[in-house]
């Protein structure tokens, strides 16, 4: 067989299936040094800001630091050292993957479980649709961003209407470098509840693993601009404690709303079936030892199914684990890896940085103009503008229509033969390129190749058919609406088809 | 990377440490003698006795059936097939399609990534193993038997010569395990 393409040898293959690429790491940018260095801080959660609940709750010994009606003052101190390949991070977890004989592997940096051995991944996948997983997703960045500045920065480098949001509402958003409007990193942001004195205006975020050093940098630098040019005061800080970042555990599956019901103390009166999707609320779960531990969870994930994510104080995230576990039994809920993690999220239509969303790409390219309101479409007027309006706005209106369009959008394909995999071409009828696959797998639910790719605008509408080029042969591709797999967010009442 | 590959692998070098005699030079006794050597020496996971002197195996973890070189079989070894995972997809070559050493001759792909497969010698496909399509999984079943990829009519036998038997292939894995 002739081929002039690059042959993936089964033994690179294998180097390859343990290590699953992280995001390719960007050059780290260089951090200024003034008197006015920005407050990034690290102060343990001054968590919960104190919730309103409509009962007392009792103290529970596991509170970190206690309820403080104000946040403490602001200072300025590291985060935990970046983990290197040479030196990898582990999380709260790792000894939990040990006992369970997971199969480690390096991920941005950290060890990380891709598989256990009790489910191969396809049935791990399909464990997670049909019951419930519990992913560790620790080695993820959480940070807090207060102060009366907040809402304002995070529209700087958002396009977000983050004024819309409510008390406990959040959603995905992308952060933006000035200029050429390049996505940094997406992340998910949410203004929590509660808040003392800065009262609505605490702002939890939660951002890629591959982009830590990066977004660090970044949050920095956009701090110091956005102060520098008189902006209100903001505080950033990275959640952690000792010298620990706080653990980030992901329960997703139908049946999680009832799993965390029953991990939920008695004292905590937060009603799991008007939780809806995008919000974030203080819960008090049941630990094994009988006490009480107050988190925050959000109701959402990175699956498509119904699901929530746990934000747990670093001492107390094995416990939380644990306590979900033994709570719910191996007969609806296991541990799962990122190898399901990221076949699933494939299925769910969303994006993995590093491979589908880069710098070199905008919101709009991506197909993620949603994100931005209407409100913020504009250039005019006492709107603040988000980094990079200037060239984004534009894009929003087709050349057809005046604007200045785009010449490429991601979109959903569907791929008859052989699966498509990150880097395949992307081909029209007569074989000219057109395109690239960003990322792709056989669907373990469908039984069908999905791929997420960026192709020519022209040629990026549903039902569109292309090629793609696997091993040197033309395979049929259709355009498709994703998320390939409907999803399954808890909007309340029965769930959706 | 996979502890239980790791375990298996040292275990099966630990029993396996004892000279290979050829069977030529063998008495009938001494065979039956090493024969039930070799099955005692079996761990799950790979194969043994006479069968095992017939395989071959290359770096990229492919086996080839020496047996008979009208007819030799062609697959992946179980440490890849364990490796990979389950196994979701097979492209097989064209049956009679020519064929020279190390051309791609197919893939093999699991949920998480594709490989491909290249022949170990230059020949002639003349089966390929089209229950693969219907059953991938039939390579983890049985990657070194019923999970064959295609039957290859050898041209030159000679470039049989550099490839490494089940003994020297053990080895080499963990080797590859170590680093």
């Amino acid at each position: 067989m002739s081929s002039s393409r690059t042959v993936v040898k089964l033994a690179r293959s294998l180097e390859r299936t343990a290590r699953p690429q992280a995001p390719t790491r960007q050059k780290r940018c260089l951090t200024t040094t003034t008197s006015s260095r920005p407050r990034l801080q690290t102060k343990p959660q001054a968590n919960p800001p104190i919730p309103k609940p409509h009962t007392t709750p009792r103290p529970s010994t596991h509170q970190p630091s206690r309820h403080q009606s104000t946040l403490p003052p602001s200072a300025t101190a590291q985060p935990p050292p970046f983990p290197t390949p040479q030196n990898p991070g582990k999380t709260a977890l790792h000894p939990l993957h040990l006992s369970h004989h997971a199969t480690l592997v390096p991920f941005a940096s950290f060890s990380m479980p891709v598989s256990y051995p009790s489910l191969s991944h396809p049935a791990s996948h399909a464990w997670t649709r049909s019951k419930a997983s519990l992913f560790d997703v620790g080695h993820m960045v959480q940070y807090h961003i207060s102060g009366p500045g907040a809402e304002g920065f995070l529209e700087r480098v958002t396009p977000m209407g983050i004024r819309e949001l409510g008390e406990g509402e959040g959603g995905l958003g992308v952060l933006l470098r000035d200029g050429e409007g390049g996505l940094v990193d997406d992340c998910l942001i949410t203004r929590l509840e509660g808040g003392g004195v800065e009262e609505g205006k605490l702002f939890y975020l939660v951002a890629n693993a591959g982009c830590r050093e990066k977004d660090y940098t970044f949050l920095c630098e956009e701090v110091e601009k956005w102060v520098g040019t008189g902006g209100a005061e903001v505080h950033v800080r990275h959640l952690q404690d000792g010298g620990e970042a706080y653990g980030l555990l992901a329960l997703q599956g139908p049946l999680a709303g009832e799993i965390l019901e029953e991990a939920l103390a008695k004292e905590c009166r937060v009603d799991v079936k008007t939780w809806y999707f995008g919000r974030a609320k203080h819960i008090t779960l049941a630990l094994g030892s009988g006490e009480s531990l107050p988190i925050v969870a959000s109701r959402g994930g990175y699956t498509g199914e119904d699901g929530f994510e746990l934000s747990v104080h670093p001492s107390q995230t094995l416990a939380v684990a644990e306590a979900l576990l033994d709570g719910a039994g191996e007969d609806r809920l296991r541990l799962a890896g990122l190898g399901a993690r990221d076949s699933l999220r494939l299925e769910a239509g969303m994006c993995l940085y590093g491979h589908d969303l880069d710098e070199s790409t905008t919101p709009v390219e991506a197909s993620l103009s949603w994100i931005i309101p209407k409100r913020r479409r504009t250039l005019e007027g006492s709107e603040g503008r988000f980094n990079g309006a200037e060239a984004i706005i534009p894009q929003l209106t087709p050349k057809s229509k005046g604007g200045a369009g785009v010449s490429k959008r991601r979109v959903g394909l569907i791929v008859q033969g052989a699966p498509a995999r990150e880097g395949a071409e992307v081909v029209d009828e007569a074989g000219g390129a057109v395109g690239t696959v960003t990322s792709g797998c056989p669907s373990p639910t469908l039984g069908k190749n999905i791929a997420m790719a960026y192709v020519k605008d022209g040629l990026h509408k549903i039902g569109t058919e292309l090629q793609v080029l696997v091993r040197g042969k033309k395979r049929k591709a259709v355009v498709t609406k994703m998320p390939f797999v409907p999803s399954r967010y808890w909007k309340g009442g029965a769930t959706p088809g | 990377m996979a502890a239980v590959i790791a375990g298996s692998g040292a275990a099966a070098a630990k029993l396996l440490q004892r000279p290979v005699h050829s069977l030529a030079r063998c008495s009938r006794q001494q065979y039956l003698r090493l024969r039930a050597q070799h099955a005692r020496a079996t761990v799950r996971s790979f194969t043994s006795g006479r069968r095992a002197l017939e395989k071959k195996y290359t770096e990229d973890h492919e086996w080839i059936d020496i047996l008979s070189p009208e007819s030799a079989s062609i697959g992946i070894s179980t440490y890849a097939a364990k490796a990979l995972g389950d196994v979701v997809y097979v492209e097989l070559p064209t049956v009679d399609t020519e064929v020279n050493k190390g051309d791609a001759i197919g893939a093999v792909e699991s949920v998480k990534s594709a490989s491909d497969i290249m022949t170990p010698v230059g020949g002639t496909i003349i089966e390929v193993n089209s229950v693969l399509e219907d059953k991938p999984g039939t390579i983890n079943k049985s990657p070194e038997g019923d999970g064959w990829l295609a039957k290859i009519k050898v041209t030159d036998t000679a470039e049989l010569q550099g490839l490494m038997d089940a003994e020297a292939y053990r080895a080499f894995t963990e080797e590859v395990e170590d680093k």
